[in-house]
Parts: C-alpha cells; sequence; structure tokens
C-alpha cells in the first residue's frame, strides 16, 4: 500500500541530525508509490532541506524560537505539516522531541501513537509497529486503525536515506506562544565521545562496588582510545551516584548499539539489556556464572573485575 | 494546593527473567506464581513528589488508580505514604484499553473531583512502558505539561520543574492547572512506616465505574482503543556464550583480545 510519510526532522548543528536521516531512510522504504515529506523547525531550517535526503518536500521555519524545543509551538507547526502533507504515517526520533510530540500530536488529531518502536514494517495491510515492552522482555507488535499512525522511532532502526535532498520547501508559520517556559538549561559535562556514537561502549555496573570502579572503566576506555570508547553506567551505579545520569544504558537511559559493548559486573537485568542488546557483541565480566548477562554475551570471563579489568588494560596496550 | 497522583499496579517489573511467560492466545503476560503485582516505581516516585510539595505548601493528594480489585494495594501504597484519598476506577468496560482510553477515564476523573491543581504521573508504567499517558491526561484536560522531571517545587505563579535532557538538564515553569511526569533522577520515594500502612488499610478508597465518569462503555476499554495489540512475544536470545579459559586473569585476559582482534572487533 502507498503511504504519504511526514518524518518530524530535528536539526544538530544546521543539518538534519542522525536520526532524521534514518527516518527518511525508512520513510523511502515504506512510501511504496506514496510521497515522503520532512518538517524541519529552527535556525538554518530552509538550508537543511537541502540535507534531507530522501524527502521530495520539506516543511520548514527558519523561526529560532523553535531552537529550544517547547511542545505546544512545535506541535501547532507540526500538525500544519500534516495537514497539508496529507501524511497517513507520523515518523518521529523516540527523542526528547518525540517522547512529547508523539502522543500530543495523536491526541489532536484523534489517532494514535507507537512509542519507542525498534521496527516499522509493511505486512501487507496496515502497518506493523514493533516495540520493546514489559523492561525488554518482551516485544509488542501493533497496527493502527486511525489516520494517520504517529510512531516515535528508535535511532539506528533504519539505515539512512540516500540521494538528494528535499527539492522543494513550504513555508510554516513561526512559533506561537507556550505555557511553558524554558528558564534555562545546564549541560552534562561529557568528555569528549558521546555513548550513543562510541564504536565499543565500556560500562560499569553495582558490582564495581565504589565510584573508584569507574576511574578503572575510563581506563580501559582510555586503553582502547579515547577517540572509539566511552564510559557507560548501570542504573543501580547511577542511583548509587557513583556515574552520571547521561551515561546511564538502559530502558530509562541511553540506547547503545556499539561495535563492541564491554559490561564489567553487571548482571544483565532486562531493562539494561533494553539499551544495550543491539550490540554486536557484548562482553560480559562477572563473577557470577550464572549471571544473566551471559545469556547475551559472545564472550565471557567468570571472576573478579578487580583482577580481570587492569589485565585486560595491560593486554590492549600492547596493541598499541 | 490539590494534587492528584496518577498509579498504576503492574506486574513486578523485578520477576526474573526466567520467570517471565507469555500466554500467547490471550498475548498477555501469565502472572509469574509466587510474585505479587507492585505499584509502578515511577508513580511511587511520583507520589513523593506530590507529598514533599504538600508538606511545604498544604493541600492535598489525592490518588488515582485504573485498574483491577487488586490495584487496591497500589492505592494503599500511596495512601500509606501520605495521601488523602483513593480513587479506583474499576469497570469491565475499561478492560483491554490503551493509553488513549486510560487517559480518557484519569481525565473524567480528574474533571469529576473538579478543584484539582496538578496531576502528577510517572514518566511511563514499568510494564508496557509506553510515556504517554500523563501528555493524554494533559491533551484531554487542555493543561500545560512538563515530562521526565527530576525536580518538582512549586513556586507562587505555578510549578517550576527541572527535566532530564538527552545531553543534561532544563529548567522551566508553568501555571496551573498543569501535569507532570516524574522521573527516577527524582529519587525514592518513602517507606511507610508500620502505624501509617496500618492507618491506610482502614481508608475507604472510592469506587468509580464508567457510568460515574459519564463515559460511554463504546469509548474506553477495547471498544475505544486506538492502539491494537496484534503481538506480544518474547524474543529469541541468539547468543551463546564462549567463557574464556584461562589459569590466570593475565592469559584470560590475553586470549580475549586476541579473539576480538580475530573478529576484527578491536
Ligand atoms: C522501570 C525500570 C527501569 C529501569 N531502567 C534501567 C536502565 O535504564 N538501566 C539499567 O541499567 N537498569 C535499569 N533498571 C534496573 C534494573 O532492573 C537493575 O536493577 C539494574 O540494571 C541492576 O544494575 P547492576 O547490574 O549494576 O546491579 P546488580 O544487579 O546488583 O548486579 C551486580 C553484578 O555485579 C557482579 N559482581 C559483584 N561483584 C563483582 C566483582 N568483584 N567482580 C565481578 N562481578 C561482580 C554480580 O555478580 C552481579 O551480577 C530499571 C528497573 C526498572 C524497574
Ligand atoms: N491504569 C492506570 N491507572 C492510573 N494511572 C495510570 C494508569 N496507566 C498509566 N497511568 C499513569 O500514566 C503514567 C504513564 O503510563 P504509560 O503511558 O502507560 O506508560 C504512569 O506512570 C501512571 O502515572
Amino acid at each position: 500500500m502507498a503511504n504519504n510519510i511526514l518524518v518530524v526532522g530535528e536539526l544538530e548543528g544546521g543539518a538534519p541530525s542522525a536520526t532524521t536521516l534514518e527516518l527518511l531512510g525508512g520513510a523511502q522504504g515504506l512510501a511504496a508509490g506514496g510521497s515522503v515529506s520532512v518538517s524541519l523547525l529552527g535556525t538554518g531550517a530552509t538550508a537543511a532541506a537541502g540535507q534531507a535526503a530522501g524527502a521530495a518536500k520539506a516543511y520548514v521555519s527558519d523561526d529560532a524560537a523553535y531552537d529550544t524545543f517547547r511542545g505546544e509551538q512545535w506541535l501547532a507547526a507540526v500538525q500544519a505539516a500534516v495537514t497539508q502533507s496529507g501524511a497517513n504515517v507520523v515518523l518521529i526520533g523516540q527523542s526528547v522531541v518525540g517522547r512529547e510530540l508523539g502522543p500530543r500530536l495523536a491526541a489532536r488529531l484523534g489517532t494514535a501513537a507507537a512509542m519507542d518502536c525498534v521496527s516499522v514494517a509493511d505486512a501487507g495491510g496496515a502497518l506493523q509497529f514493533t516495540r520493546p515492552a514489559y523492561g525488554g522482555n518482551a516485544l509488542a507488535t501493533y497496527t493502527i486503525a486511525t489516520s494517520p499512525a504517529v510512531a516515535t522511532v528508535r535511532a539506528k532502526s533504519f539505515e539512512p536515506a540516500s540521494g538528494g535532498g528535499a527539492g522543494e520547501t513550504v513555508a510554516l508559520p513561526g512559533a506561537g506562544e507556550s505555557r511553558v517556559a524554558v528558564l534555562g538549561s545546564e549541560k552534562a559535562q561529557s568528555t569528549g565521545l558521546q555513548i550513543q556514537d562510541a564504536a565499543v561502549v565500556v560500562s560499569g555496573g553495582r558490582g564495581l562496588g565504589a565510584p573508584e570502579g569507574f576511574q578503572q572503566m575510563e581506563a580501559l576506555a582510555a586503553a582502547i582510545g579515547t577517540d572509539k570508547a566511552a564510559v557507560g553506567a548501570s542504573r543501580a551505579a547511577v542511583d548509587l551516584g557513583w556515574y552520571p545520569p547521561s551515561q546511564q544504558v538502559g530502558l530509562t537511559g541511553k540506547v547503545v548499539n556499539p561495535d563492541l559493548y564491554i559490561a564489567v559486573a553487571i548482571s544483565g537485568a532486562s531493562q539494561h539489556m533494553a539499551g544495550c542488546s543491539g550490540s554486536k557483541v557484548i562482553v560480559a565480566i562477572n563473577r557470577d556464572k550464572d549471571a544473566n548477562i551471559f545469556g547475551f554475551a559472545k564472550y565471557g570471563i567468570v571472576g573478579d573485575w578487580k583482577a580481570v579489568v587492569p589485565a585486560l588494560i595491560e593486554e590492549l596496550k600492547k596493541l598499541k | 494546593m490539590h494534587i492528584v497522583v496518577c498509579a498504576k499496579q503492574i506486574p513486578d517489573p523485578e520477576t526474573p527473567p526466567a520467570a517471565f511467560k507469555i500466554d500467547a492466545a490471550t498475548n498477555k503476560v501469565i502472572p509469574a506464581a509466587g510474585i505479587a503485582p507492585v505499584l509502578s516505581q515511577f508513580d511511587g516516585i511520583a507520589a513523593e513528589a506530590a507529598l514533599r510539595i504538600k508538606e511545604a505548601k498544604g493541600g492535598k493528594v489525592t490518588v488515582i488508580s485504573l485498574g483491577a480489585e487488586s490495584a487496591q494495594a497500589a492505592i494503599k501504597q500511596v495512601l500509606a505514604m501520605g495521601a488523602d484519598e483513593g480513587v479506583l476506577l474499576k469497570d469491565a468496560a475499561f478492560d483491554d484499553g490503551d493509553s488513549y482510553t486510560t487517559a480518557r477515564a484519569l481525565a473524567a476523573a480528574i474533571k469529576k473531583l473538579g478543584d484539582v491543581d496538578a496531576v502528577f504521573c510517572g514518566r511511563q508504567a514499568a510494564d508496557w512502558d509506553m510515556g504517554q499517558v500523563g501528555l493524554l491526561v494533559a491533551e484531554e484536560l487542555g493543561w500545560p505539561v512538563a515530562i521526565i522531571a527530576k525536580g518538582v517545587e512549586a513556586t507562587d505563579s505555578g510549578l517550576k520543574i527541572q527535566r532530564v535532557l538527552a545531553d543534561g538538564f532544563e529548567t522551566v515553569e508553568m501555571p496551573l492547572p498543569a501535569v507532570v511526569t516524574v522521573s527516577n533522577e527524582f529519587g525514592d520515594p518513602r517507606y511507610p512506616k508500620l502505624p501509617q500502612i496500618m492507618a491506610a488499610a482502614k481508608k475507604t478508597v472510592t469506587p468509580w465505574a464508567a457510568a460515574d465518569l459519564g463515559l460511554d462503555a463504546g469509548s474506553v476499554g477495547k471498544a475505544g482503543a486506538r492502539l491494537q495489540l496484534q503481538k506480544l512475544f518474547i524474543p529469541e536470545k541468539s547468543s551463546k556464550v564462549e567463557l574464556i579459559a584461562g589459569d590466570t586473569p593475565q592469559e584470560q585476559a590475553a586470549a580475549l583480545v586476541a579473539k576480538l582482534v580475530a573478529d576484527k572487533t578491536l
């Protein structure tokens, strides 16, 4: 079935974000003869439309008031883009924007949203939206009978779009009122590489026993390469105050899909695995041979991390 | 200030994965033997946030749950924490609804209470992990909303909220009435003590059915749902772990690094 798809884009440094390009890639595959359009809001939106590969049309507003996300302002603009594009499917990233916009947009359009999807598939009839549920223990597949179907989609669920940018732009109105005022923001101090972008993620858990354990995790990441590896943490470790919330991996933290995920003294609860089970290779270091993490790992070392991690650091240094 | 806390009872999310089973015929989770359902963690935190405002500014806290009779336990837990009144939305017509029908019923109950200044929800119910109901309640009521709060403070003009973003925090302010969803970064909820638990056990919980809320049975539950669950299943685990042998950690580390290099992972 042909689908007219609107991707709610997000800008990053004046260009469509990586997730936006992935959603456009997914939309290309699902359109089946229908149209693909994108909405872009904020400074540089019109220029960024030229880089929105896969979209035929871009609904844009360069109003700088959109640079900070405020739900009410974005809702009005995106709702206009949905109506004008005649979309029967709306795709949004599972981000600060998507988490708020997905349900609210669906409510205003009299339809429903499927949140945090890991796949959107065309099985002949209505599109099928699949998402993790029950802390990652299960997957649930939904259809949406009302139109448009709204879905928020996890990063890296689709391959990025190829081809040229949007050939046509349509102006959206500038930002209206917002009852929610943003008073200020604070960036978490993260040194360099973000865990979502790292090729290798070294994560520590409660079994590290003390915050100092994370110095060893940082040393392990450094031995792999500061340009390649970043340090994550389980929620238990974050809740204990051992590492910042911005580094939490899991259901209520970040979702990472690195080439290599090294889980140190982490038991492998479903809610943790929900954030890293898409990693290409998982290595687990745990002293309990029955720990759940070994059910997900390709390689495991059963032992005390205090002995294994320093040995690993020495071995990795030899590679340089 | 009158704050409503929306609280859901769910299967214990910390049920060991081996005890987690699904009935493929009904697409429902089979309750694990001997593991009692619990108050969804984030809702306990939302209750904590509401109670701290009540302590600072006065007012009252009402807890509302939509669910089966067993959800009384979740309501009683929030009452024991210090909430003043409890309401259970219970009706066969509510069964098998979606986020939208749940929000519709909760919003109707909040309207019926009449004098509500704020609604506090969890960031997501820890069963379906959807994260929609708070936002949909706000839309139904036409109130402003701020999600994933790690700090909530009542000011003279409304609520000041610290929100968790992907790479930091943001402070926002909004007028009342308003909806907030609260995240685990807020901190742990209090543990009620025995006398409070006993006092809560004696409190009556008001039951409301669809008709009490002026809702047509066809607009709630399965009949009113817009999101249709086709299949609930346990994904297959593909990994077969290779445990790295060795007499010393040094030998194990060397063998692991050799394998990762051979695989071209490193
Ligand atoms: C709704 C909800 C959302 C959640 N979201 C998240 C989330 O986003 N991310 C997340 O991580 N969790 C999340 N959790 C929590 C999750 O259920 C687990 O409680 C948590 O992941 C456990 O963290 P952990 O593995 O570090 O600690 P534990 O489960 O305590 O495991 C510690 C491990 O360390 C091992 N160990 C101890 N000492 C040593 C040693 N010396 N050497 C080697 N190994 C050792 C132990 O054998 C054990 O396996 C969530 C829970 C709920 C209910
Ligand atoms: N059945 C329910 N009864 C009361 N509150 C609920 C119910 N379902 C969801 N909520 C509230 O809405 C929040 C988000 O739920 P959800 O959108 O299902 O993830 C929960 O944390 C609760 O505060």
